[in-house]
């Protein structure tokens, strides 16, 4: 079979499956392949007329709807890559980024429009905009808004671009360490190789329900949006809302048979923990998969006994490689376990190495970056080709070997085990200090629910701070938490501070904000 | 009348290393050392904290677990150099 770009997969699946639901919008009802398929045509003729062009770049700043999941497509149509932006982010940093990709036309529901533009026209250009207004009844806001511009006058019907595999499909800005976000550039054949490695692991089928939980500016949302297209499958939109709450959340998915559930760990610790899941049918439930952070083991102790039916995938992998190691976590977790799951091994589309600070290997028990080549890794950081190159190893192999930045150790069973972030090693006293392995260390106490521990300059040197949330809201003992880390770290690295908050800053990606902690 | 011994020291350990801390969950006999209340550089500044409060002058020898482990045992230490001098 000749791979397929993007928007030609979803062209295959309205021909296949004409009448399948491809997407469940809880307040706007189901849309069919077809129709999805339609608007998103509709849509690229359109943006052709507006003189979008292969290889430009269309933006959005959209609710997550059946809207956004077409204009992605539409965008694509017209060979375009699709730059989604954060909703609930500042107008100022979208506007930024929208701005920094030379997006040819954005989409942006009307609630956003006066702002961006404000913030366009600070930035000396306002790109054309196509503006969606919350219509009346089950139109998508995408047509109504299509109707009313082609009254003025229809476009003529445009072909769909097939575009090449090497293609920018979409770019997803992440935080740069510049404090400006950067475009991690996405091909058709990095992103078909991921979805690709899902349907080989996953088997999805036209029957599976996909819940879209995470934001579209999240890479998770491509094994949410894409990989049922892959199969006719239907994709569950999970709102911003109802998606940060676990009371309102759990129902939602058992009364919506979601059959893939895909999510970063902390909304299904809540879950767990105040979902009351036993009272709720999940029988359609039959994979749990999450990546982004890792997953207390205690939560996910709780999560597996009480729901012991579906398979559960830990994925890793940051943005640039998209999910790049995989484990599967064979219940039940032991009572005794504390250590957190490895992340596993690498897909395979991928293969690995780990090096130490110098880019040499390590030896095979080692502790080292993991660096990462294969079809998946991404093109480059937009408009950055300095960060880019530093972004990969100069190993003279001709391999693209993209560094991960984390730190992980091979078990004697072949399982990559996550210690932390490169970046995060500091050296407090002349050690390294990993300030992920302190907070993996604070998340095998029985009552930390949150930990992020950061290192900050004081007279008497580093000083590292741990910010700890609690999972009964009970105040621990700091006395209690330093000799806890006392017995398991060295005491090098047991945190100065202790800080203890009902809960801690998160960053729009669900993670804990390091940025935030330091400001406090 | 000055404080005694045990609460001086106590104080200092709140305020310099456990900042947020229950007064009352510092005892008498809680590890510092072994606890991972005080690394090398917090014992130190322990050490200066009971020379110059105290008017004592502590040998390398006595910096150690045994003698500043717990409160009990600075006490000790502190009543012991104290009459030496």
């Amino acid at each position: 079979m000749i791979p397929l770009t993007l928007q030609q997969r979803l062209e295959r699946a309205a021909a296949r499956w004409p009448r399948r639901t491809a997407i469940e919008d809880p307040e706007q009802g189901s849309v069919d392949y077809a129709r999805l398929d339609a608007t998103a045509g509709r849509l690229r003729d359109r943006l052709c007329a507006m003189g979008v062009r292969r290889g430009d770049r269309v933006g959005f700043c959209l609710r997550k709807s059946a809207d956004a999941v077409a204009a992605l497509y539409g965008a694509m149509k017209c060979g375009a890559a699709y730059v989604p932006t954060d909703p609930l982010a500042p107008a100022s940093r979208n506007a930024y980024i929208l701005n920094d990709c030379a997006v040819a036309v954005a989409i942006v529901d009307r609630r956003f429009e006066a702002a961006l533009r404000r913030e366009f026209e600070a930035l000396g250009r306002v790109p054309p905009l196509i503006v969606l207004d919350e219509p009346p009844g089950r139109a998508l806001p995408l047509e109504t808004a299509l109707d009313r511009l082609d009254g003025a006058q229809p476009p003529p019907t445009a072909s769909t671009e097939p575009g090449h595999l090497d293609d920018l499909a979409y770019i997803l800005y992440t935080s740069g360490s510049t404090g400006k976000p950067k475009g991690v550039m996405i091909s058709h054949r990095n992103a078909c190789s991921f979805i690709d490695w899902c349907s080989d692991t996953f088997q999805p089928g036209e029957d599976d329900r996909f819940s879209s939980h995470a934001p579209l500016h999240f890479d998770l949302s491509i094994l949410d949006i894409h990989v049922p297209v892959q199969h006719g499958a239907a994709v569950v939109l999970v709102g911003e809302e109802i998606g940060k709450d676990p009371v309102r959340l759990a129902p939602f998915i058992a009364a919506q048979r979601i059959s893939i559930w895909y999510s970063a760990p902390s909304i299904l610790s809540l879950m767990a923990q105040y979902g009351n899941l036993p009272a709720h049918d999940y029988g359609a439930l039959r994979m749990v998969l999450f990546a982004g952070e890792v997953f207390p083991v205690a939560h996910l102790r709780s999560l597996m006994e009480q729901l012991p039916e579906p398979r559960y995938f830990n994925l890793y992998g940051p943005t640039e490689t998209n999910v790049c190691t995989f484990y599967e976590v064979i219940g039940p977790v032991p009572s005794e376990r504390t250590e957190p799951y490895p992340i596993g091994v690498p897909c395979a589309h991928y293969r690995e190495r780990v090096v130490d600070e110098l880019g040499h290997d390590v030896p095979p028990d080692g502790e080292g970056e993991l660096c990462i080549a294969g079809p998946g890794v991404m093109q480059g950081y937009w408009n950055l080709p300095e960060q880019t190159s530093r972004g990969f190893l100069a190993s003279g192999d001709g391999e693209r070997w993209y560094r991960t930045g984390d730190i992980v150790v091979r078990q004697p069973d072949g399982n990559y085990v996550y210690r932390g972030r490169r970046d995060r090693m500091v050296k407090k006293r002349g050690y390294r200090v990993e300030l992920g392995e302190i907070e993996a260390c604070l998340y095998t106490h029985p009552i930390i629910k949150e930990a992020g521990v950061i290192a900050q300059p004081s007279p008497d040197g580093l000083q590292v701070r741990a910010f700890v949330s609690t999972r009964d809201g009970t105040r621990p003992s700091i006395i209690e938490l330093k000799r806890f880390c006392a017995e398991r770290l060295p005491l090098y690295m047991v945190p100065d501070v202790f800080v203890v908050r009902d809960r801690l800053p998160r960053t729009s990606t669900d993670k804990v904000d390091y940025q935030k902690l330091k400001e406090l | 009348m000055t404080k005694d011994t045990l609460g001086t020291v106590k104080e200092f350990i709140l305020a310099e290393f456990l900042p947020g801390e229950d007064p009352n969950a510092l005892t008498s006999s809680t590890p510092l050392i072994t606890g991972g209340i005080l690394d090398s550089i917090a014992t130190l500044k322990l050490v200066g904290f009971l020379e110059e409060t105290f008017r004592i002058q502590l040998e390398p020898h006595e910096v150690d677990a045994d003698n500043l482990d717990t409160l009990a045992a600075i006490e000790r230490l502190v009543a012991r150099k104290g009459r030496a001098t």
